[in-house]
């Protein structure tokens, strides 16, 4: 690893530990539904290990629970995980072009919301050592804490539990409310974003859909109409 | 028909894995399309409002508790705060309020 690489690493692992924690208090919930669904805190661990996502792994261990079939599962993870396919081509535009395949093998193995949300945000284009670092810290608090979850989740008093579970919106705010406060345009974007979300869940017909398909629904939309009306100029 | 666990793990990973690597891999160039770039810019937080509101409504024990927690949070990132104290306060908030509302 040459020196600015190994930089990049260490900035990222400490960017990485809010990430780590939150991951960490997140999973426990997540852990918990795990065991509901019948797994055990190895299997509960492995799932988190090698899927990294949070509604895909809830919507997973729903359907497991109600003992659904394989084909099921994987459209459902398709919908429920398909905005990481918007984010990967947003991150494949923070990458030098040049970036080989293997840096982008490995990335796409924990492309999330707070790992994308970070990497994006860094000035320029993106050296892959930098979300490697958020990986190696981060990671390894959303396996353990589903372990630790599936493990004692029922020994924690549920006033905690329920704490817990708004740790992952309190990081989502923390990813975009800082830029909006730079842009109107944005503030209005993500307002726009909360009020039609409301709405989604009140209409009839739309209401019917999966949270999932709601989400992408409106990130096309509402990301299309902004691009039309609100072209982002290129950054010098 | 009994499903085998790890079958599942496995089902529920490659269809994660696949759908993040596809765009990676294949768009290795720029994209010069102004309209797509502007769409991408957005992509993120339009999705991660939609996903924050009003599902963490739904997530506490009373509405009170979680409509304090997303105002602390959105207060908190406004001035700016780190990733882990806004998620922090925003759970302190939910414990605290619900030792007297639930």
């Amino acid at each position: 690893m040459n020196t600015t690489n190994k930089n990049w690493f260490l900035k990222g692992l400490r960017d990485g530990i809010p990430i780590s924690l939150g991951y960490l208090a997140v999973s426990f919930t997540l852990g918990i539904a795990a065991k509901n669904a019948g797994f055990t805190p190895f299997q509960a661990m492995l799932t988190s290990l090698t899927n990294n996502a949070s509604a895909g792994q809830f919507a997973g261990f729903t359907l497991v629970a109600a003992g659904a079939g394989y084909l099921e599962l994987a459209v459902m993870e398709l919908v429920a995980n398909a905005r990481y396919l918007l984010m990967s081509c947003a991150m494949s535009q923070k990458l030098a072009p040049s970036t080989p395949l293997l840096h982008r093998l490995l990335i796409s193995f924990d492309v999330t919301d707070e790992i994308f949300g970070v990497s994006i945000s860094v000035p320029g284009k993106l050296n892959p050592f930098y979300t490697y670092g958020l990986i190696a810290i981060a990671a390894p608090g959303w396996s353990l804490g589903t372990y630790l979850g599936v493990l004692m989740g029922n020994m924690l008093p549920a006033g905690i539990v329920r704490a817990l579970s708004v740790g992952l919106y309190g990081m989502f705010l923390a990813v975009i409310i800082p830029p909006a406060r730079k842009s109107r345009v944005l503030s209005a974007v993500i307002l726009i974003s909360m009020a039609s979300s409301f709405a989604f869940t009140k209409l009839p017909v739309i209401s019917g859909l999966s949270t999932g398909t709601r989400t992408i629904l409106l990130t096309v939309l509402i990301a299309a109409g902004a691009a039309v009306l609100f072209p982002v100029k290129e950054e010098a | 028909m009994t499903h085998n666990i790890y079958l599942y793990i496995l089902v529920m990973a490659s269809v994660t894995y696949t759908i993040r690597m596809l765009p990676l891999v294949l768009i290795r160039k720029e994209i010069t399309s102004p309209f797509i770039r502007s769409f991408l810019y957005y992509v993120p937080y339009v999705t991660l409002a939609v996903m924050t509101f009003p599902a963490i409504l739904s997530e506490t024990g009373s509405i009170w508790s979680a409509w304090a927690a997303l105002l602390t949070g959105i207060f908190l990132a406004w001035k700016g705060k780190s990733l882990l104290q806004v998620s922090v306060c925003a759970c302190l908030m939910v414990f605290v309020l619900e030792l007297f509302l639930v």
